[in-house]
């Protein structure tokens, strides 16, 4: 080790990994990282891309920064700069960079390694993917300590367990040998923040933590991201849900095209913002949105968007398409409808549980529960893709399940699904072109009609011709959605199935497909089933919403009065764990102890929805 | 029937399918080679009179409608008879036996070396540099698409006729079993380097491999500890599948080395439309094929704890 790395700080040895060092000032909180005019670069030459722009930051021992902006702003590239980490074909410049003190401008290779881990741990997206899925989760914790050779290898076991319990997984020592699959999405993202602690970082850097995790579970994430903090460690947590930046950040910085445009104390920044791009992500948010954006390109930023936005989705719209259907016959009807799996010791597990639901024409439904409920399947029995053990399913009046597919294929077009995550429905080397034409040449549009077609529906979902030839990976989260939903007005179906369409999908971008799932609905007469984790969303689109648990129906109702005053102890649980305000709402309610309805002003940002 | 025991039967049930079919195809394929049977019984001694062949051929059941004969040699095969060789005049069985030895060791050191040049090299050209890469693809295509019998002519050559370090034929010396080995291996390490090479590729640009280099673990650790397990699934099922031609691709080499072997028996046996001698050795290959590929699946499953429990998942 040379004078450059700065041995300094180092001599601190730990006794157990788990416990932070402590700070050299316990007076004043000890600035741990501090950045200033950093620059991310990818490529070289006339082809160069700013990642992040002239960024300057400083995360404070228990304090936490977020840094907020949609997904391709720079958040994670800027991140992972901070850890040496931003990539063969990057370039990184900074007119300061300093981690505990010392000078990471000057760092090599192996001076990184030692701040990995060690002075900063990172905490990535769903653990599902970000821990090694062949190993068990004890290994993977106990690598930061092997890593930085803190103890001796018969000593790493007993810390293992420690920091698992740390971090609340019961039953550490048999957990340690789970691998990720086994365990919850709850304890898996557990286990990653263990791994990320296991070498006594005193920076976290928490980027999208919770974004693939249910509300409830990611309310309790959240606490411990929160005790952490106030352990002393400093987070910079990176996320675009500004429900969970506002349950944990002290300081925001605003992120649009790898520049920070806005910073400040997180109150501030959430009730009095400044700059116009964080108003816009702001008003895009569910549940605090003002009016919709008109259903266009989603190239358009969501403040222009939002600026010409008269012609969005009135209150009205909703409760007279909603009054109309109440006489239209029944599209879908549901009666007891079951499904059993067969468990891995051979014991049954109901995954649907005698589910009775109605659906009509230009009614949109929302579906919610935690993962696990038994939505999904819902989905794949209307579908017809999986077989029901009891029940009956009639489609527009007539017999739809237990019918032989042969049967059912003639109107199949009838009910399509809008998928979660269109680029693994879509296959990749097909254009956009080709997608839409094999759903208009199974609608039976003859080959020299399916251009003008194709064309037709993309226009219907706010696309232009210049989207025909591309491939998925060409498009936005956006815009592939649309194209999805596209393939699925092809048919001509009187019933959409949508899972999950819009939660993986930035806040703004987010408004313009709901703005444009409305317009559809009320256009074309369509009757929706929106499954959806976000209760917001739903309360949001939806005019009645069912909740389900454990594969059963637990509560059903029009949406207003669903979510003004819950009637089953789950539907308040799910209400409760939502992040920001209107879980805060509920929360306060239920300290309180009786039922009201939420405030419905007097807040500067949170907006009794028109419903 | 026990949950435990469906697999297994389920797996018995496919080897025996696979050994009949195998069996079957390989019945099919000698009835269209031209060349008459009773050649190979009667040899070298050609002062055999028409009476006499009349008399081998119905002793032998050669006279029998092929569907009869065809009968007849899968009751046998069933009953594990396998019979005696029409030219060698001593049982498939023991014709086998006697033969199986060279071969399996020259298939067990070839793939080995296979195995562990491949991971070398995967590990060594799969660094950030790019050049290293290049070359070794160059390398890999030049060797895939040799002829395995020119690579072979090439060996000898090289390093016996000139060099002198390894003897010419099989002379016991296991210096001999030298080139052999590498001609069997390269092409073998070739093509799985090129798998693993992708696989790891792959598995570096995967979120786990940020996770760990964000612990502090050093680039050779990611690779070696995360990495190269997921790269070496798809390369484990070419490596089975590679196991189970090295037992007929063994005969180019045993030939170019003048080595015995079950591939030159082979050879000769269907020169001489010897019927048992290639039933036997068909049978041999397919079991082998189903003891790899049951074998695999157990090293899959060591490899990948996300296989251990596929009984009954749950299609949700």
């Amino acid at each position: 080790m040379t004078a450059t790395t700065g041995a300094g700080g180092a001599p601190e040895l730990l006794s157990s990994p788990a416990a932070p060092p402590e700070p050299p000032e316990a007076l004043e909180p000890a600035a741990l990282v501090e950045v200033d005019g950093l620059d991310v670069r990818f490529g070289s030459g006339p082809g160069q891309v700013y990642a992040v722009r002239d960024a300057s930051l400083t995360l404070t021992a228990g304090r936490c920064l977020a840094l907020v902006g949609e997904s391709g702003s720079g958040k994670s590239a800027l991140a992972r700069a901070l850890l040496g980490l931003a990539g063969p074909t990057a370039t990184v410049t900074a007119r300061r960079l300093r981690i505990h003190g010392e000078d990471a401008l000057a760092f090599r290779p192996r001076d990184w390694l030692k701040v990995r881990g060690r002075r900063i741990g990172l905490v990535s997206q769903d653990a599902l993917v970000a821990l090694d899925p062949l190993r068990p989760i004890g290994r993977e914790v106990a690598e930061p300590i092997l890593a930085h050779r803190l103890l001796p290898r018969r000593a790493v076991e007993p810390a293992v367990h420690a920091l698992l319990e740390r971090v609340g997984i019961p039953d550490p020592a048999e957990r340690a040998h789970s691998y990720v699959h086994q365990l919850s999405g709850g304890l898996r993202q557990r286990a990653l923040i263990a791994s990320a602690l296991a070498a006594g970082p005193r920076v976290l850097l928490a980027d999208e933590p919770t974004t693939a995790l249910d509300a409830s579970v990611q309310a309790r994430v959240l606490d411990l991201l929160g005790q952490l903090r106030a352990d002393g460690t400093g987070l910079l947590l990176i996320s675009h849900d500004l429900g969970v930046v506002e349950a944990l950040a002290d300081q925001v910085a605003v992120m649009r095209e790898g520049v920070i445009v806005e910073t400040g104390p997180a109150a501030e920044v959430l009730s009095r913002p400044r700059h116009p791009y964080t108003i816009a992500l702001l008003d895009a948010v569910p549940g605090r949105r003002r009016r919709l954006p008109v259903a266009g390109a989603d190239t358009a930023t969501a403040a222009t968007a939002a600026g010409t936005a008269d012609r969005s989705a009135a209150p009205d719209d909703r409760s007279t398409a909603s009054g109309a259907t109440l006489e239209a016959p029944p599209l879908l009807t549901v009666a007891g409808a079951t499904k059993r799996f067969r468990g891995s010791r051979g014991n049954r597990r109901t995954a649907v549980d005698d589910v009775s639901f109605t659906l009509r024409a230009g009614e949109t439904l929302g579906l919610v529960g935690e993962s696990g409920s038994g939505k999904s399947t819902l989905a794949g029995l209307l579908l017809g893709l999986i077989d029901a053990d009891g029940g009956e399913i009639l489609l527009a009046g007539q017999p739809w399940s237990g019918l032989p597919e042969r049967e059912r294929r003639a109107r199949r077009h009838l009910l399509q699904l809008v998928p979660q995550d269109p680029l693994s429905a879509f296959d990749p080397r097909w254009t956009v072109a080709r997608v839409i034409g094999e759903a208009l040449r199974t609608a039976g549009v003859e080959r020299r009609d399916r251009h003008a077609h194709a064309l037709t529906l993309l226009e219907q979902v706010g696309l232009s011709s210049v989207h025909l030839d591309r491939r998925p990976l060409a498009l936005s989260g956006g815009q592939r959605q649309r194209v999805a939903i596209a393939r699925a007005l092809a048919t001509r179906p009187r019933l959409l199935v949508c899972d999950e369409p819009v939660s993986a999908l930035d806040v703004s971008v987010q408004a313009q497909v709901l703005a444009l799932f409305r317009e559809l609905t009320s256009s074309l007469g369509l009757a929706t089933l929106f499954i959806s984790h976000d209760l917001a969303v739903v309360r949001e689109i939806c005019s009645r919403v069912l909740v389900m648990k454990d594969g059963a129906i637990v509560e059903t109702g029009p949406v207003e009065q669903v979510f003004a005053d819950p009637r089953h102890p789950h539907t308040r649980e799910l209400l409760a764990a939502v992040p920001g305000e209107i879980g805060r709402a509920y929360r306060a309610r239920f300290e309180a102890g009786h039922h009201q309805r939420p405030p419905e002003t007097g807040q500067p940002f949170f907006q009794q929805p028109s419903i | 029937m026990h949950p435990a025991i469906r697999p297994v039967a389920l797996r018995l049930l496919g080897a025996v399918l696979v050994i009949w079919g195998a069996a079957t195809a390989a019945f099919g394929v000698l009835q269209l080679i031209p060349g008459d049977p009773v050649n190979a019984i009667v040899g070298t001694h050609a002062l055999v009179g028409p009476e006499q062949r009349a008399h081998l051929r119905a002793e032998y059941g050669l006279d029998d409608p092929p569907f009869a004969q065809y009968l007849d040699h899968m009751g046998r095969l069933a009953t594990g008879r396998l019979g005696d060789s029409y030219q060698l005049q001593q049982p498939v069985w023991s014709v086998i036996t006697d033969q199986v030895g060279p071969t399996v060791e020259l298939a067990l050191w070839a793939m080995l070396s296979a195995v562990v040049l491949a991971v070398a090299v995967t590990l060594v050209t799969s660094g950030r540099a790019r050049w290293p890469r290049r070359i070794s693809s160059l390398l890999e295509l030049v060797i895939v698409s040799t002829p395995p019998f020119w690579l072979g002519i090439l060996l000898l050559t090289v390093f016996s006729f000139h060099l002198g370090w390894f003897p010419v034929a099989d002379t016991g010396d296991p210096r001999s079993l030298v080139l052999p080995v590498v001609t069997l291996a390269l092409p073998i390490a070739a093509v799985l380097t090129q798998v693993l090479r992708e696989g790891l590729l792959t598995a570096l640009e995967a979120p786990f491999v940020l996770t760990a280099r964000a612990r502090g673990s050093a680039e050779h650790s990611v690779r070696a500890r995360h990495a190269l397990r997921h790269a070496s699934l798809p390369a484990l099922t070419l490596a089975g599948w590679f196991v189970g031609t090295l037992l007929g691709g063994a005969v180019i080499v045993e030939t170019v080395f003048a080595r015995s072997g079950i591939g030159r028996v082979t050879l000769q046996a269907v020169a001489d439309r010897d019927l048992p001698v290639v039933q036997g050795v068909v049978a041999l290959s397919a079991v082998v094929f189903v003891a790899v590929s049951a074998l695999l699946d157990v090293l899959y499953s060591v490899v990948d704890p996300r296989l251990r429990r596929r009984t009954g998942m749950a299609a949700a």
